[in-house]
Formats: structure tokens, C-alpha cells, sequence
């Protein structure tokens, strides 16, 4: 930290630049200028901290101070108070902040931060992403090197086997299991592919992973490359991502300058080179079957596994896909060693997992924690609970086609086998939590609107059976619900399950099948009792008004359908039968005389 | 690996099959006919329908039979009642999204939807709900497209890519909206279409059919102030029985001629006597060409998709195509003059009709540099199955009807005219002719085996006073671009090439009859049986070389002059361009 006084973190993730960080930025710096201290406080831009509820994030050290939801105008406040004057500025200070303070505090001892556990994340908010030297300061590439000089591309395998990690795109396959079958077949091409193809609504723990430490993603991948025997390494990602885009366009040229990608790397008989594609932004090319027909220039649709990607992938070359995720564990477990790795986690889950927490959860954000932790660790520990003192109703894992999960599950260790057994799964690593606002109908039908037009149209269950489970459910929520459609939902749902080509129909009924399981009785009132008791379904609601009407007459006024009666000064009346439940007498009723029941 | 045995078990029962097969094949080849839709055999496996989906023991999902391969030990259950509820459940969500007008269906009791609803036991619907709507796409002069019918299986857009490799076709958008439609949902007509109608041979259901003409064609001879005359190709004789429930390979063609007369039409010619004066121009062409040192290989150009996807895609060999028109528009320009002096008519008071087994002629008889002066050739093209149709229709009965012969001057053909509706006839026959014009010479060994089947490109050589000949055949648009690929690289390799747009040549063409409950569409034994027709008519004929019809002569003697004269030119001969469909324009070229 040479002669600076001072060295300000300033987040630099998307939602931060989204709130205006780089004004942020230039306010300081001008601030700096004007009081003469430019020379004293190095300006740091990082990768996604993770509080992106609180930012921006501003950190200060040393110390650890950590600033957040700051504007521009609180800047010359804080060179004041805090540079010049050096008095904490309480009133900007995150509190109840555990996740944030912990992690900074144990700065240095990359092994535990308290309830969070920072693998694949352990360099975003601490290096700067866009500085290969910042990568390189924290042990960067030293286990490529450490791969180059001293193991076989055998020995590489079966570290990463002895290590227990899995898939962490959703599938939870054996990542070992499958370098090593793609190491097997023989072929003087082969691929190796990252997933970057991050779809779910609401996530976005990829393009985070990417932003804040891209030279990670891409010392997993030529680590990789190596143990298969591939010369050429493609990174998928969305076009939607464009800062995650450009700062792996510098890695790549940064690490080719360097001597890390491109012929004979660190001087070895190894070659080995990555390029960038860009998808379009189709959530079934996450598949990775459609992803392969993607990049060959097709309609990205899944096609019938078997044959595997190891097999016959992209061009019909030996192919090994990983995740984002699942690469920047790779460059730890070689250098930390398998048995450090694997004694996190549970027995079949190893490691760390990567979670956009997000919904009625008062710390919204990216966490990342050892597998075997409960959702109720994460959710109430890490996530500080249920805002305004509201009652948790559930927690959906696994992005859009997981489950949702009540309160009795709240003690499931989030690993692969008891997410599934729960009823969910562990996906890519979306957590939505629910409270008890929330109408589980509507959110099931939420769910199934995004997987239905997602769905690529190619296979039968998958294009026109999620069709038709979401008109059921519309019928449902605008109380036209039959007896009976409770069963033909489950009907088509667990055929649809069965019987889809791809992950994504395969997955897409759960949401609806788990809020069957688990919260049968609301679907049974919305359908006999025409009933929604959170409140939401709009064409569900009756609005009475109650003796607090004292006859002002605007309700009447401003009904479009004319279904308000009444003499003015007395209590007014709501004609049911007209009512088309728009909810305007509602809003504008001055003395709250209207109720919804 | 692939002959070893193993043992897998159906339904609980073990049997041996051979190792490296499908389920499906493995369950084929012990006669269980697993239901199934997106399957083909000559396509590549989509898996999209999941109608074949079985259990498999060990597997929680199910699993599709196209496309999984069996295991030793593996133990298949294809007819459990859950099995047989989500089997019934998939049928059921294609017939939910699918228009309910069965009864006025072009399809209708030959749609294997249908069918596959019946095999279900579909008798109550469940999740009845909307339904997707496109407009039909009527823009193509041969085509019709309609998405309202399409059941997604993508036979189309795989026979369309993987057999005619034209791409027209392409699945978009997403989810509920998910549409066959060609690049940038332009117009079929505007898009790089050759019209050989290969989709709908393969389509199961009626999203693609053929632009008819049948009741333009019921008024047409309906009117007595004009000279009705009709012309069929020799392949409709081969195929149309199966219309009318004969075998496959049952040649009708006296009973044609019989039927067409009832039906109202004046005269009945033989497309085979054109292909007899193709023939004559062609194999004149070529021997031209050889002796003047001009561009060679020379190419067939009879077959009108092909011409069209030519055009589009490959117009750097424009040079080396014959100039020769097609058997149909050479007999389309004779019929409005030659014969149309011989009974003194004006050549507007002549309607020709030709039918065809084939969508892309529809598209050819409207070509403009086709034209006789200010008429067409060929007014109202009709395919096979529109003729069957018609002859329905009108109540003729087809089956029983007492055969009769052709008119003349126009109807009398060689074997070497009928082998034209089959790959590598045209060649055959061309040597046979070319053979006398160049030695002089009668060629006695005139049936060409090496230039028979259905293999994909096929190869011979001719001695012709020592000069060696080396030919080559093609079948298919997809194998069309493999052989023109091996002429750029080695231009001097072939003297003489003969392609056909479509597999088996124009016995597989778009417009042949549907197959039936029994086959499936291309079916090669279907195609064997319809060549040997062919070859049957050939080897009955006692003129099989198509200089020795005595009409022909005839013709030369009283009109033409010789081959390659100028009224020849005039009438016989055309031009290719280079073409550029709209719908691969880029946007600025449009023309809008």
C-alpha cells in the first residue's frame, strides 16, 4: 500500500454501477483534487461485493469501514469527516451487517467467513478484476503453473475426482467423472467449453463471478484444456452482459500478453487458447446441448443424450462443458489440494455453493456457503430473515424450475440429494424467499409463464403441455378453477417431467408440483372457495365497505363499471356482480373505509 | 462390434438382438412397433415428438426409443398403463393445438396424426385450451404452407437441411409460438425454396401440401370452346396406383390414359415422347459440345428444382447446364405449335395440361423464358395425387376402368423415354442415342447397370471409338452439391452429369401419392418397386432407344429439321440465370 494513507474500495459491480457508482467515482476524485489528497488515497474498483441491496458500496481502509447506499452528494462528507477530519460518519456505516464485516475482518484467511464461505468468490471486492498483476498478487495462475510443472494430466483428474466437487450448473454431475471420461476418448480435437449462459430471472451469480474475478474462470479452464488434452477453449455468455464481456476480453488479452494462454504456455509443450461467443440471451441454451447448437450457428434446441458432449460435443469433437462456477473451483482445489476441499461440505456435496439471495429477505444478495449449511442458517443468519416483521411462507431453490419449499423444510442442509428429496433442487443457485404475502398459485404460475416461453417448441410434453398446465392455472387465479384441475395439473406435470427431452421440461413442472404438495388447501380455496388469502389474485378479491364510509362519494366517482351505489353522506355499496375487481375504489379511498377480503 | 448379440428384455420377456441399435430398431427387428412420429429413417434423430418414449428399469424418466441405444441385460417395458396414459397425454396435447377439420382436410384419412390418435384410444379430451393461429402462406406457385397443421416434429426442416440441403426451412420463436417458417419468415415464394415438395412427403400431417389447381382445372374442362390436352410424366404411371390401393410398383398407364379422356381432357400425349426428343436435343448438345471443345462436364437440367436451387446457389456452373427445356415444356411448346397446326387451332384455343410427380413443374410452367411467344407452354400444371384425386371426384372408377392407348402424334414413346422418371434413366438414355450419333453404331449392351440403384452418386464409362466417356448421376439436391462439389475440384473428371432434385429421381417426387398406413414416406422399397415400373416399360418396348420412335423422326422430318436447328433453338432450348431470392437479400436491396 506504499505511501497512501488511504485505500477506497469503491464496488464497481452492475447493480452498483447501475445506482450510479461512477459518479460516485468522479465526485471523489474531485473532491480529492480539490482538498489536495489525491497523492494520499489510492481508488480501488472492484468486483460485485455482494450487498448489492446496500450499494453503492464504498470501503474505506484502513479499518474496514464500509459506506453504503451512498450518494453523490454524501462525498465531500466523507472526505471531510472521514479523510481529513478521520471521524466515522455513523449515519452512512452498514449495520447489521454481518455477512459484509466478517468478511473483511478475517481478510487475509481465505478459509472461513463466519457463516459465508468465500471459494469461488475469493478474490470479487478484494482484487481489482481488470489488473492481471491484482490476480496475480493473490497466487493467480500459480496452479496452473503448479499444474504445468509438476503433474500429468492424469494426476490432474484425479485431484479433481478426489476432491467430490460437482456440477454446479444444476445437474450436480461429477465434474472429475467427466473430465475423465472426456480425457478417455480419443481425438486430435477436443473442446472445453464454460457455461456462462446464465438465464435464471433474478440471478446472477455468474456474470458476478465474472465481473469481479475473470482470470479465475480462465486459469480453471487452460487447467482443464490441459487434463483432457484440448487446444481451445470457448466461453459462452450472454450478450446481455456486457461488463462481464469486456472485462474477460481483457483477461483473455492480459493473459495471452502474459504467457498464460496462447502456444507453449509458461514455456511447457502446452497450447492452448480461449474465445468469447455470444449468445442471444435463450435460457434452454444453458442446456448444453442446445449451447453446443448454439455455437455451431444452429437454433439452440437440446437434441436426445446419449451421445454425451464427452463423446461427440461441439463439431462432434470430445467436448467437456463446466459452469462458471464449477471452473473457478478448479484453480483452488489444485493448489489448497483435494482433501482441503473435501472436507467441506457434506459427504456427496463438496465444497462451496454460490446463492443470488433474493425476494423478502432482508439482505438480498450473492453469498456463497459451504454446502450441509440449513436454509434456515442462510436465510435467517446470512439473509437477517423476513422484513417487516412478516412470517416466512417458503423458499424457492434452483431458479425458476425448483421447487417451494415450507417452513418444515427450513432445516434441509442444502446439498444435491436432500434439495431433491425435499422437493426441490439445487440448480444453478437461485433462493427466492417468500413471505406470507405471497399467493403460492401466483407464483407457480409465475414460474411456469417464464419456462413456457422459454421453452425452445421442440419437444411435445415441454411446448404444449406447459401451455396448457398455465392455463389451468390462469383459469385458477381468476377464480374459474374446476374440480378436478388440482389433478390434471399434476396429471400433466409429472408426465411433463418424465417424458420432456431437455433439463428444462423436465424441471419446469416442480414449481408447481411442490406448491401442490405443500400447499394444497390454497389451491383448494382458490378453486371451491374462490379465495386467495395472501391477497393477490386480483380477480379473487371482494371489496367491501365497511361503517367507516362516511358517503364523500369519490369511490363512486372514479368506478369505471358504475358498481358503487349510494346516497351521498351515507355508507355507499359495492355491486359484486359489476365489480370487475380493478381496485381503484381501494387506492383512493381517503378514510380507508374499503376492505378486500 | 455391431454383430455381436445380446440379450435385452421386452415386456419381461428376453430376446437376442444385435448389439448397437436403438431400442426402436432393436424392438423393430423383433416386431414390436413401438408408436412413433418424428422418427425417419433416411433423417437424422430429433427425439422432439417423444410418442416412442418406453421405460427403461433404472431410469426414472422415460426414455425415447429413437434415440437411445440398448445395453445387454437392458430391460424395456413399452406398454405399461402409466406408459400408455403419457404416450396417450402427448397425442392428445398435439390434437389439443391442432385445427379439429379433419373432415375438409387435405389429409384426412391419410394423416398419421389421425391414426396415432386412433392407436392411442384417445376418446376423451382433457386439457382442451387455445390454440396457435398463422395465416397460411399461399405465396408459392407450388407450395402451400400451413402452420396451423404443423405438429413441430421437423421433418421438414431435417429432409429440407439434412437430404435436399436447401435450409429453406427453420423452427422459431419460442414456447406456445413456435412456428416452421423460412429464414426471416419471408414468403416461400421470396425465400431460396426449390419447390421440390420433399416436405410434404414427409409432413404427417397437411402443413404442407401442394398449390392446387384442381378445380381451376374441373372448370377449364368444363369448357367446350377450347381444345383440352393433357400430358403425363412417366413416372405418375408408375405410382398412381397406390392411390387407388394397388400394390406399389403397379404400372397404370393405359388405365391413366382411359381415365384422363373420361375425365374430359380431348388429347392424351406422353411426357415420355418429350423426354424421347430431350433426348435427341441433349445427346445432340453433348456431342456438340465434346467435338467443338466446349464447356464440359455438361449437365442435365430436366428436372425443375433442381434448376431453381441451381440457380440460387451454385450459378458458377450455369455454363456447364444443358440448354435443353425439360420433357414437359418441350411437349408444352409442340403442343401450342406443332399440334396446334395439325388441328388448325390457335394456340390460345389449347389448354395443356401436364401431370406431374412433381411440385416444382408448377413452378417451371410459369417460368417467363418458357414462353411461346405471348402463351405458355403448360397452363395448369397437376401433381400425381391432384390427378388421383380428380378422377375420385368425378366419380370415374379407376380401379376397374378398361385401359386405352395415347393419341398421336405426341403419344408414342421409346423404353429410354420411360426410364426418365428414374435416377440415372436420363443418362441411360442419352448413352444409347448419343452412342449411334457419335460411332454410327447401334450400342447393343443399352441397360446400364452401374448406373441403376439408388446409391448416392454413381459413376460409369463409355467406350465411343476409343474415346472413354466417364458419367456421373446424382439423386437429391444434397447429393447434387456433394457431386458439383468433386467437378470444381476436378473438372475434367465427368463429360456428362444427370442430376434429379429429388431421391429416387422423379418417382420420389412431391407430388407422388402419400404413403400409406403401411410404409412410411421415401420408403426404398416403395421407390424399388416404382423404378422397376419403369424399367418393366423399358424392357417390353421394341424401340427402347429414343432416336428409333418413328414420331419422333417424323417430327424432325415435317417441322424441326434437324436437332439443334434454330426452330429447335427456338422452341426447345432455353437459358438459366443467376438468381437471388429476396428473402436472402439484405435489407437494403429489397425491393418493397
Amino acid at each position: 500500500m506504499n505511501n497512501k494513507e488511504f485505500v477506497i474500495i469503491l464496488c464497481n459491480g452492475s447493480s452498483c454501477l447501475k445506482n450510479k457508482s461512477n459518479d460516485i467515482k468522479n465526485e471523489l476524485i474531485k473532491q480529492l483534487e480539490k482538498n489536495n489528497l489525491l497523492s494520499k488515497v489510492e481508488i480501488h474498483l472492484s468486483g460485485c461485493l455482494g450487498m448489492c441491496a446496500k450499494g453503492p458500496i464504498m470501503i474505506i481502509n484502513p479499518g474496514y469501514v464500509i459506506y453504503g447506499n451512498l450518494k453523490v452528494e454524501n462525498i465531500e462528507t466523507i472526505v471531510q469527516r472521514h479523510l481529513i477530519k478521520r471521524e466515522l460518519i455513523s449515519e452512512f456505516i452498514i449495520k447489521e451487517d454481518h455477512l459484509f464485516n466478517r468478511f473483511f475482518r478475517i481478510f487475509g484467511d481465505v478459509n472461513f467467513f463466519g457463516r459465508q464461505m468465500r471459494i469461488t468468490l475469493r478474490n470479487c471486492g478484494i482484487i481489482n478484476p481488470e489488473s492481471i498483476d491484482d490476480y496475480l498478487s493473490v497466487r493467480g495462475y500459480e496452479a496452473l503453473a503448479k499444474v504445468l510443472n509438476e503433474m500429468t494430466p492424469a494426476q490432474v483428474i484425479e485431484e479433481v475426482k478426489k476432491s467430490g466437487l460437482r456440477g454446479r450448473g444444476g445437474g450436480g454431475f461429477p465434474t472429475g467423472k467427466k473430465w475423465e471420461l472426456t480425457a478417455k476418448v480419443e481425438a486430435k480435437e477436443k473442446y472445453v467449453i464454460c457455461n456462462a449462459d446464465e438465464g435464471d430471472p433474478g440471478a446472477f451469480m455468474d456474470r458476478s463471478a465474472i465481473e469481479g474475478d475473470p482470470h479465475t474462470i480462465l486459469e480453471g479452464m487452460i487447467i482443464g484444456g490441459y487434463a483432457i488434452g484440448s487446444q481451445k477453449g470457448i466461453i459462452y455468455i450472454r450478450a446481455e452482459y456486457p461488463l462481464a464481456i469486456k472485462r474477460l476480453e481483457k483477461a483473455i488479452n492480459d493473459a495471452r500478453a502474459e504467457g498464460f494462454l496462447g502456444n507453449n504456455i509458461l514455456g511447457s509443450n502446452f497450447s492452448f487458447d480461449i474465445e468469447i461467443r455470444l449468445g442471444a440471451g435463450a435460457f434452454v441454451c444453458g442446456e448444453e446441448t442446445a449451447l453446443i447448437h448454439s455455437i455451431e450457428g444452429y437454433r439452440g434446441m437440446p437434441r436426445p443424450r446419449p451421445p454425451y458432449p464427452a463423446q461427440s460435443g461441439l463439431f462432434e469433437k470430445p467436448t467437456l462443458i463446466n459452469n462458471v462456477e464449477t471452473w473457478a473451483n478448479i484453480p483452488v482445489i489444485i493448489l489448497e489440494g483435494a482433501d482441503w476441499f473435501s472436507s467441506i461440505g457434506t459427504e456427496k456435496s463438496k465444497g462451496t455453493k454460490v446463492f443470488a439471495l433474493a425476494g423478502n429477505v432482508v439482505n438480498t444478495g450473492l453469498i456463497e456457503v459451504p454446502m450441509g449449511i440449513t436454509l434456515r442458517q442462510i436465510i435467517y443468519e446470512i439473509g437477517g430473515g423476513i422484513p417487516n416483521n412478516k412470517k416466512f411462507k417458503a423458499v424457492q431453490t434452483g431458479g425458476p424450475s425448483g421447487g417451494c419449499l415450507p417452513e418444515q423444510y427450513l432445516d434441509t442442509p442444502v446439498d444435491y440429494e436432500s434439495l431433491i428429496k425435499a422437493g426441490s433442487i439445487m440448480g444453478s443457485g437461485g433462493m427466492i424467499v417468500m413471505d406470507e404475502n405471497t399467493c403460492m398459485v401466483n407464483i407457480a404460475k409465475f414460474f411456469l409463464e417464464f419456462t413456457q416461453n422459454e421453452s425452445c417448441g421442440k419437444c411435445t410434453p415441454c411446448r404444449e403441455g406447459t401451455k396448457r398446465m398455465l392455463e389451468i392455472l390462469e383459469r385458477i387465479t381468476e377464480g374459474k378453477g374446476e374440480v378436478g384441475d388440482i389433478e390434471k395439473l399434476e396429471r400433466l406435470g409429472n408426465m411433463i417431467k418424465k417424458a420432456s427431452l431437455c433439463g428444462l421440461g423436465q424441471s419446469a413442472p416442480n414449481p408447481v408440483l411442490s406448491t401442490i404438495k405443500n400447499f394444497r388447501e390454497e389451491y383448494e380455496e382458490h378453486i371451491k372457495d374462490r379465495k386467495c388469502r395472501a391477497g393477490v389474485c386480483q380477480r379473487l378479491l371482494r371489496y367491501i365497505i365497511t361503517d367507516k364510509c362516511i358517503g364523500c362519494g369519490l369511490c363512486k366517482k372514479v368506478c369505471p363499471v358504475k358498481a358503487i351505489t349510494g346516497e351521498p353522506k351515507s355508507i355507499h355499496k359495492i355491486d359484486e356482480t359489476k365489480c370487475i375487481k380493478c381496485g381503484l375504489c381501494y387506492s383512493k379511498c381517503k378514510f380507508s373505509a374499503i376492505k378486500k377480503d | 462390434m455391431k454383430d455381436e448379440k445380446i440379450k435385452i428384455y421386452i415386456n419381461d420377456k428376453p430376446y437376442i438382438v444385435k448389439s448397437g441399435q436403438t431400442i426402436m430398431q432393436a424392438a423393430d427387428s423383433i416386431g414390436f412397433h413401438i408408436p412413433r412420429l418424428c422418427y425417419h429413417p433416411k433423417l437424422s434423430v430429433e427425439g422432439a415428438c417423444r410418442v416412442c418414449i418406453v421405460q427403461v428399469q433404472g431410469m426414472n424418466n422415460y426414455v425415447a426409443s429413437c434415440a437411445f441405444p440398448i445395453q445387454d441385460g437392458m430391460k424395456i417395458y413399452t406398454n405399461t398403463p402409466e406408459l400408455r396414459q403419457a404416450r396417450r397425454d402427448i397425442v392428445e396435447l398435439l390434437l389439443d393445438n391442432h385445427p379439429e377439420d379433419c373432415h375438409t382436410c387435405e389429409r384426412n384419412s391419410n394423416c398419421e396424426l389421425q391414426r396415432l390418435a386412433m392407436s392411442m384410444g384417445i376418446k376423451k379430451r382433457h386439457f382442451v385450451g387455445e390454440k396457435k393461429h398463422y395465416n397460411r402462406d399461399l405465396s408459392s406457385p407450388s407450395i402451400v404452407r400451413d402452420p396451423d397443421k404443423c405438429i413441430l416434429c421437423g421433418r421438414c426442416v431435417r429432409i429440407c437441411s439434412e437430404i435436399q440441403n436447401v435450409h429453406t426451412l427453420t423452427q422459431a420463436y419460442r414456447g406456445f409460438k413456435t412456428v416452421v417458417i423460412p429464414a426471416f419468415d419471408e414468403d416461400l415464394a421470396e425465400s431460396v425454396c426449390s419447390t421440390c415438395g420433399q416436405c410434404i412427403n414427409v409432413c404427417p400431417t397437411a402443413a404442407f401440401i401442394e398449390k392446387s389447381y384442381t378445380q381451376e382445372l374441373f372448370e377449364k374442362l368444363n369448357d367446350n370452346s377450347i381444345v383440352k390436352v393433357v400430358q403425363f410424366a412417366p413416372s405418375v404411371r408408375a405410382a398412381i396406383g397406390e392411390a387407388f390401393g394397388f400394390e406399389p410398383g403397379t404400372q397404370k398407364e393405359n388405365e391413366l390414359v382411359a381415365a384422363l379422356r373420361k375425365l374430359g381432357f380431348d388429347y392424351v400425349f406422353d411426357t415420355q415422347f418429350g423426354a424421347d426428343l430431350t433426348i435427341m436435343e441433349e445427346a445432340s448438345e453433348f456431342l456438340e459440345r465434346l467435338q467443338n471443345k466446349q464447356k464440359l462436364p455438361m449437365i442435365t437440367s430436366c428436372s425443375s428444382a433442381w434448376m431453381k436451387y441451381l440457380e440460387q446457389f451454385h450459378s458458377d456452373l450455369i455454363e456447364n447446364i444443358s440448354t435443353c427445356k425439360s420433357p414437359m415444356s418441350m411437349m408444352g411448346a409442340l403442343i401450342k405449335t406443332y399440334f396446334a397446326d395439325k388441328i388448325k387451332r390457335d394456340k390460345k384455343e389449347i389448354l395443356s395440361v401436364a401431370v406431374m410427380c412433381c411440385t416444382a413443374k408448377k413452378y417451371e410452367a410459369a417460368r417467363p423464358e418458357l414462353m411461346i411467344d405471348d402463351v405458355r407452354g403448360v397452363d395448369i400444371v397437376v401433381t400425381t395425387r391432384e390427378i388421383a384425386w380428380m378422377i375420385k371426384s368425378a366419380g370415374i372408377d379407376f380401379v376397374n376402368i378398361k385401359g386405352k392407348g395415347f393419341d398421336n402424334p405426341l403419344g408414342l414413346s421409346s423404353g429410354g423415354g420411360a426410364i426418365f422418371g428414374v435416377t440415372g434413366g436420363v443418362m441411360e438414355a442419352a448413352i444409347r442415342t448419343a452412342y449411334e450419333l457419335y460411332t454410327g453404331e447401334t450400342l447393343i449392351e443399352i441397360e446400364l447397370e452401374e448406373l441403376r440403384g439408388f446409391n448416392n452418386i454413381r459413376e460409369g464409362k463409355i467406350m465411343m471409338e476409343g474415346k472413354e466417356i466417364r458419367v456421373a448421376v446424382a439423386h437429391g439436391l444434397g447429393n447434387a452439391s456433394k457431386l458439383l462439389e468433386i467437378v470444381r475440384k476436378e473438372p475434367d473428371r465427368y463429360h456428362f452429369i444427370e442430376i434429379m432434385g429429388c431421391p429416387g429421381g422423379c418417382i420420389g417426387g412431391g407430388g407422388q401419392p402419400y404413403a400409406g398406413s403401411s410404409s412410411i414416406p421415401l420408403d426404398e422399397n416403395v421407390l424399388k418397386k416404382r423404378a422397376e415400373a419403369l424399367y418393366g416399360l423399358d424392357r417390353n418396348k421394341t424401340i427402347r432407344r429414343c432416336h428409333e420412335n418413328p414420331n419422333i423422326q417424323k417430327l424432325y422430318k415435317e417441322f424441326l429439321g434437324r436437332p439443334l436447328s434454330s426452330l429447335s433453338h427456338k422452341l426447345l432450348h432455353t437459358h438459366y440465370s443467376a438468381k437471388k431470392p429476396e428473402g436472402i437479400l439484405p435489407a437494403e436491396f429489397k425491393v418493397r
